[in-house]
Formats: C-alpha cells, sequence, structure tokens
C-alpha cells in the first residue's frame, strides 16, 4: 500500500468558521438552490422531498437543509482504490490527513523538448539550448507518461493526463483505449474520466479482466458534475449516476473560478464549492446509500487580463486550502489540486507556481493531490521534462512534511554530539548515512544547473526512465481483452 | 589457519567499506552495531600472527572499492569520510607493528593559515588523506608560519607535503609567507592549497601546487610519495 505522508495540517480556518461556510453552503443550496439540466437528478431530488421548480429545458432544485445533513452522513470517509501491483494501492480516509500526489487534467498539447546547439554571432560562444514544439496529445504519449509515472517514486496514482486525439480514435474507443494505454504502462491506481457513457460497462469489464476480478477496484472515475455556478451538467450528472449504481468510486469535481463564475473572495469562493460538491454528494448518496465518492475541489481564481485560470495565483490557494478543510469537517476524502505552471514552458516560472500549490495543498492534508506532475499553461500542456522536475519537486514537499520523531532523534543526536566532540574534525558526516540510505535524504539537486541546463538534464533523466522495459499486462490476460475490445494494434 | 585470515580480511575489507571504525559503529544502513569493527578485526589479526604488511594491502584494496562506489554514485562523501576515518583507526592499531618492523608512514603536515579559522575543507582533506594511509600531522586552524616552518623542521626526514588551507582572501596571503620561510630554511617541500579563496594563478605565483577539492589533493599527495620513493 501506498501509504502517503501523514501531516499535521495548516488550519488556515477556525473551526467556528467552518461551521459558517457550511451553513451557507446549506442556505446556497436552498435558495438559489441548484439548477439541474438532467431530468433524472431533478427527479430523485423530489422524490426525496427537494422543492423543484420546472423551467424550460431545467429544473431549479432547492434542497433542504434536513436531506443534505442526512445524507453527506451516508457518504464512506474511507475510499479504497486498488491498483495492479498490491504495493501500489490506497486507502483514502477523510479524517486522516495523509496526503499522496497523482497527475491529472486531460491535456491536449505535448509539449516536446529537443537541444539544439547555438553559436552566438557576436562572441563565437557555443551553447546547447532546449527547442520546444507543439502539438496535439496522442494515444502513444498517454502509454508513454503512464511509463514515465509508473517509474517516477513520488507520482502516487495516475490520472489520465493526455487527451488522445489520434485520427482513429473516435467517441466509441477513446474510453477503452485510454484505460487499457493506462493501466498496461502503469501498475498504479489508474483514473479517468468518461468519453461516452455508453462505455461504462466496457471499462469496467476490461479493469476486472485485468485485475483478475479483485475486490478493490484499479480504476476509478472522476464525473465533473457541476458548471459554475450551481448547475447540474446534463451529461456529467448522468455519468455520476451510473458509476455510483455500480458503486465505482467517483470524484464529484467542480471547479469555480473566481472572479468569473464564483466569488473572488476566499469565503464566496469556498461556500459556493462546497455547495456545488455537496448537491452531488447528495445526489450520489440518494442513488446509493454508502456510494464511495470523492471531495473533488478544483478551484481557482482567474486572470484579469482575459479571464482564463490562474493556478498559481495566491488565492487560488486560499481555495485549495479551504476546499480540504471542508472536506475533512465532513469526513470526505478529498481530491484537491496542486501543481499547474500557467507558464507555457517548463522552468522557473513554471516550478514557482508549482511549488505553491504543492506546499499549501499538501500541507492542508488532501488526502488525493491531483494535477501535481508535469501541467504547463493551465491545463492544456503537458510537458514530460516538467514531470521529471515536478516528481523531484514533491518529493522535497514529501520530506518537508513527513513527521518529526523529536524525542528519538534527541536520544542519538545527544549521543552523536558528544561522540564528534571527542573528535579532531569535529564532523557528523557518518551519522547521515543511514537517513541516506534511507531515502530520507536527498542528495543534492540532480538537476544543477542554469535554466537551460537544469531543463536538459530532466530530459536526459527521462530518456534514462523511459529505456527501461514496460511492466504490461499478463500475456494471457491481455489476450481476453483483445477478444472483447477493439483496442489500437499500435498499443498493445 | 590459511581459511581463517582470508576470512578476517573479508572482515576487515567489509568494515573499511562500511566505514565502520570499530564495534560500536553503525554501518550505512544504521545496523552491525556490537559486531567487531576494523580495529577490533586488526587487533584480532595481529593476535593471529598476519603481517601487517598484508594487513595494509587489505585495507588498500578495500578504499579502491570505496573509491568505485563514489566514482558511480553510489557512494556520497559521508560514505569515503566514514571509511577514510576507519582506516585511520586501522592505522593506528597497527602502528607500533610498524614501527617496530622499521616501516614508515608518510608523513603530511595539514592547517589552516594564519588568522583562519574554517576547517571544513581542511578537514575533509586530512581525513582523506588519512584514509589513504598517511600519517597527518594536523596543526588545526589558525596557524603561524612559524609553527609550520617548526614543525616541518622537527620532522623533516619523513614528510612528503605540506597541504594549506586558506577561505579568506585576507588570508591567503599567508600561504605565500609559509612557503617564503620554508625556503629562508632550506625546507623543499611540495605544498598543496586549497580553499575557495585560493586560485591556480595565485597557487603559480606562490610555487604551490593547486588542489579544486580534497581529491584532486589526494591524489597529488600520491604522487609526491610515490616521487619520493
Ligand atoms: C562555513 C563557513 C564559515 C564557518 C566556518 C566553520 C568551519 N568549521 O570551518 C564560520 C561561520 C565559523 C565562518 C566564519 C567566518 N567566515 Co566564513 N564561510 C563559510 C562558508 C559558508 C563555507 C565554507 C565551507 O566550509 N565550505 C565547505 C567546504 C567543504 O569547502 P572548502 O572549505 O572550500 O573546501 C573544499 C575545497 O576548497 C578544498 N580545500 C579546502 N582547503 C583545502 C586544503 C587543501 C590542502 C586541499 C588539498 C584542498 C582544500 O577541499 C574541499 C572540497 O573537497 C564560506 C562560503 C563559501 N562558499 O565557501 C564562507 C566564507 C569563506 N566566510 C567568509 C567570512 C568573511 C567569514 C568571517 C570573516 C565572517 C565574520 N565577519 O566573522 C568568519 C571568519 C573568521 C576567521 N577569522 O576566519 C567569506 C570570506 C570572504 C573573503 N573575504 O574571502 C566567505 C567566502 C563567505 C562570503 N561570501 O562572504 N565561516
Amino acid at each position: 500500500m501506498r501509504k502517503g505522508v501523514l501531516v499535521k495540517p495548516y488550519e488556515r480556518l477556525e473551526k467556528a468558521q467552518i461551521e459558517k461556510i457550511h451553513e451557507a453552503s446549506l442556505s446556497i443550496l436552498r435558495d438559489p438552490g441548484i439548477i439541474s439540466y438532467n431530468r433524472e437528478a431533478a427527479e430523485i431530488f423530489a422524490d426525496n422531498g427537494a422543492e423543484i421548480s420546472s423551467n424550460n429545458g431545467y429544473w431549479r432544485i432547492s434542497i433542504p437543509e434536513g436531506l443534505i445533513e442526512e445524507s453527506v452522513k451516508h457518504a464512506p470517509s474511507v475510499v479504497k482504490l486498488g491498483a495492479r501491483e498490491k504495493e501500489n494501492s490506497l486507502v483514502l480516509d477523510g479524517k486522516e490527513p495523509r496526503v499522496r500526489f497523482g497527475t491529472g487534467s486531460e491535456a491536449n498539447v505535448i509539449l516536446d523538448m529537443d537541444v539544439e546547439d547555438f553559436v552566438s554571432e557576436k562572441s563565437g560562444i557555443e551553447r546547447r539550448f532546449p527547442v520546444f514544439q507543439r502539438r496535439r496529445g496522442t494515444v502513444k504519449d498517454l502509454c508513454q507518461s503512464a511509463h514515465l509515472c509508473e517509474l517516477l517514486e513520488n507520482v502516487d496514482f495516475f490520472l489520465r493526463n493526455v487527451n488522445i486525439q489520434d485520427d482513429d480514435i473516435t467517441d466509441d474507443n477513446k474510453d477503452v483505449n485510454k484505460f487499457y494505454a493506462s493501466l498496461n504502462n502503469t501498475t498504479k491506481h489508474v483514473m479517468a474520466g468518461l468519453t461516452n457513457l455508453e462505455k461504462l460497462d466496457d471499462v469496467i469489464r476490461m479493469a476486472e479482466l485485468v485485475s483478475g476480478g479483485r475486490k478493490e477496484p484499479i480504476i476509478s472515475f472522476i464525473a465533473c458534475v457541476t458548471k459554475s455556478p450551481l448547475q447540474f451538467i446534463k451529461e456529467s450528472t448522468q455519468n455520476l449516476i451510473e458509476m455510483t449504481k455500480r458503486n465505482y468510486p467517483v470524484v464529484i469535481s467542480v471547479s469555480p473560478q473566481g472572479g468569473s463564475t464564483a466569488p473572488i473572495q476566499e469565503a464566496g469562493t469556498v461556500a459556493q464549492q462546497n455547495a456545488e460538491i455537496l448537491a452531488g454528494v447528495v445526489l450520489s448518496q440518494l442513488v446509493r446509500e454508502g456510494a464511495p465518492v470523492l471531495y473533488g475541489s478544483n478551484p481557482l481564481r482567474v486572470r484579469m487580463d482575459n479571464l482564463d485560470n490562474m493556478y498559481g495565483a495566491p488565492e487560488t490557494n486560499q481555495y485549495y486550502i479551504g476546499g480540504v478543510q471542508m472536506a475533512r469537517f465532513y469526513g470526505i476524502p478529498c481530491y484537491s489540486a496542486a501543481g499547474v505552471g500557467d507558464s507555457k514552458f517548463p522552468g522557473i516560472e513554471a516550478t514557482a507556481e508549482k511549488m505553491m500549490s504543492h506546499l499549501f495543498s499538501s500541507l492542508s492534508g488532501a488526502q488525493y493531490v491531483h494535477y501535481a506532475f508535469g501541467l504547463l499553461e493551465g491545463t492544456n500542456t503537458l510537458s514530460f521534462e516538467q514531470l521529471v522536475l515536478d516528481d523531484l519537486h514533491v518529493g522535497f514537499c514529501k520530506s518537508m512534511l513527513r513527521g518529526q520523531r523529536i524525542e528519538e532523534e534527541l536520544r542519538d543526536s545527544l549521543e552523536d554530539i558528544r561522540e564528534v566532540m571527542g573528535t579532531s574534525h569535529k564532523m557528523f558526516t557518518r551519522y547521515a548515512r543511514k537517513y541516506l540510505r534511507a531515502g530520507e535524504v536527498i542528495p543534492f539537486y540532480p538537476f544543477d544547473g542554469d535554466a537551460n541546463e537544469t531543463l536538459i538534464k530532466a530530459r536526459e533523466r527521462k530518456g534514462d526512465l523511459l529505456a527501461a522495459p514496460v511492466e504490461e499486462i499478463p500475456g494471457d490476460i491481455k489476450k481476453g481483452v483483445f477478444q472483447e475490445f477493439d483496442v489500437l494494434e499500435r498499443i498493445r | 589457519m590459511i581459511k581463517i585470515s582470508e576470512e578476517l580480511f573479508a572482515k576487515i575489507k567489509e568494515n573499511v567499506i562500511k566505514g565502520r571504525r570499530n564495534e560500536k559503529d553503525e554501518d550505512l544502513e544504521g545496523g552491525s552495531v556490537g559486531e567487531p569493527g576494523v580495529k577490533e578485526l586488526i587487533e584480532e589479526a595481529l593476535e593471529g600472527g598476519i603481517e601487517p604488511k598484508r594487513l595494509i594491502e587489505c585495507i588498500n584494496d578495500a578504499m579502491v572499492t570505496v573509491g568505485k562506489k563514489f566514482e558511480t554514485g553510489e557512494y556520497f562523501v559521508p560514505d569515503m569520510l566514514a571509511s577514510a576515518e576507519a582506516v585511520s583507526v586501522g592505522m593506528d592499531v597497527l602502528e607500533p607493528q610498524l614501527s617496530k618492523g622499521g616501516i614508515k608512514k608518510e608523513k603530511f603536515v595539514v592547517a589552516t593559515v594564519e588568522g583562519d579559522i574554517h576547517d571544513i575543507g581542511k578537514n575533509i582533506f586530512a581525513m582523506m588523506l588519512k584514509g589513504a594511509g598517511f600519517d597527518v600531522i594536523d596543526l588545526g586552524t589558525d596557524v603561524s608560519a612559524d609553527e609550520i616552518v617548526k614543525t616541518v623542521k622537527n620532522e623533516d626526514a619523513e614528510i612528503v607535503g605540506i597541504g594549506l588551507s586558506a577561505l579568506l582572501t585576507t588570508t591567503m596571503e599567508n600561504m605565500g609567507v609559509v612557503i617564503e620561510k620554508l625556503r629562508e630554511e632550506k625546507l623543499e617541500k611540495e605544498v598543496l592549497v586549497g580553499g575557495v579563496a585560493v586560485s591556480n594563478e595565485y597557487a603559480d605565483k606562490i610555487c604551490a601546487i593547486y588542489c579544486a577539492d580534497a581529491f584532486e589533493g589526494v591524489d597529488k599527495a600520491k604522487e609526491l610519495a610515490k616521487k619520493r620513493g
């Protein structure tokens, strides 16, 4: 099992303030309530005592407080996520601030990096520089990404992070192929959204073939149930309903944009987001009591020059922390976000933006931090070089967050201090070794250099990792999968 | 008897590689406490009548392995230093036997120059030098030229070289002073110099040998010892 790092959470909001936000969310869900473009959801709420008014193509639902409080209690605190390799499974406990990091988004663009030699016209100095090329993501990229993430120690789960846009990928074969590409290249837990709800049972069947019918599901789903502010989307709400019926873990993911589709104020965005997620949680529990769900907190502030997303904004981090604290208040595992760069290129700006949220999101004790690796330009672009850098930086966060052991360490250190004072060299190096060997100490920054050299070194590391063989699904199981499903030849 | 000594050699090597001076020491992972370290093993070997020369070979062998592990990135500086310390302890145990047998260790004088208290780099150099089998006379920090010259004079015949460290641009000049005084006393010893303040150019100017780091220093010290024969 991947245990994650148990943190002593940074609590920006006081308990009384959390309760106030909770009450505000309840009040929002009563008035103005939530708009549903999905008929079944509206009917389920109506059957359970919510006030419904029908409009042209949508329903307005006013949810009574009692219904919310009752339903939320049924949402389980512990959600188990299996994996092809048992050691990679996760047990998320909404009451325990134990942090894990994974990938995320469905990036449209892959940013390829090459290295070229340049000669200065002025001085004749020769230098190597990275050059970049943008292109559409393909299923091969997804395979490679899963392979890379399999080998990077700090990636705890794999959320498919490439939008596969090959010419032969259609609405009908996209789901099976994206899950297969992921599952065949990593033994970690795989999560994705669904393109075509009709393929839900295919995907589940395939995962069960691959896992050999193990109890804990090796895949899980994301449903972006609401569009902010407060609107149940027709399709993804249906996704939630169907996934819940099948008892598969689902993230109820919402993404209010402070300053455009949500208030810019921290309290306003956190309360609105909480209302949106609670509406989804209530729906899931009405469909199936005890259905495993994650509190999908994905808020951000927008830029003021073009209203595009601004993940690196300080407010984005405030919203993240609010989301994590609210999830813990309900005891529902939190799917939070961190590590998206706004920069279009890997390197300094991206890393500064990423590190801030890597630290705050994890410091606040989120159980399942997605988006954490390789994302640039909002979430539109994926860079493998940045992904390698992020793995190191997430490793820094994990090291920083690990629990203290003051009593044990004092005992050892006092002994060491007395020993060392008796030597001529007075150095403690010998006693650092066991921490180095335990993997607790990152010995030095391995990509040291100017901005360009750092990227060139990250690229070399990527190449070294990808040269390792893939731990594929065993051949006999593959055969069974191919008999039933249309998996593209080139990724088999 | 032969079998026993083979086993003992293997154990000595293993413990040098693990950097365990004595039975109280941990190995790289924090284990092995209570098991004999280099000190106990060498004592055992001497009691068993094994020749000191063969023990030195065994230690050198182990240090070659340590060096390789460092080059491949498996070992870090703390590992090197721990091994060097283990060797140094082993050499201390061997010392009386070596003297008896008329085998002289190569001596090296090490100091941080007058006015300067920085000693981390100098200590690394000294530890590694001991690990390479040298008998190191470490005069410490803030050492006057006169004291260095006096030490060299006393031990003249056995001294292979002198290692000076300076980390301040202001104290660096004292390296030149040391060399001048050595020449005045007709002490023709090679001087290695290191520390951030020092540059290759400065070393050339004062007729010293520049070392960018302690590793280079140890290599150059070994060269000097070889030249001397
Ligand atoms: C640690 C440190 C200290 C520690 C020293 C602890 C100790 N036990 O040595 C303390 C805090 C005590 C200290 C004090 C001072 N320091 Co100071 N200190 C440093 C620092 C940060 C690191 C030095 C170090 O240990 N590096 C790690 C070791 C491993 O590296 P190293 O010594 O260079 O050794 C390597 C090589 O150079 C080589 N080497 C070194 N010596 C030798 C010798 C031989 C023979 C060989 C072969 C190789 C070799 O091998 C080593 C690697 O393998 C440096 C900054 C820097 N970047 O160097 C400033 C620095 C040296 N200190 C500086 C100053 C100004 C001082 C003080 C004067 C400050 C003050 N105003 O009080 C005092 C010194 C007082 C005095 N009279 O000496 C300045 C010097 C500037 C200048 N004028 O040249 C520096 C450069 C910092 C700065 N940029 O301002 N300092």
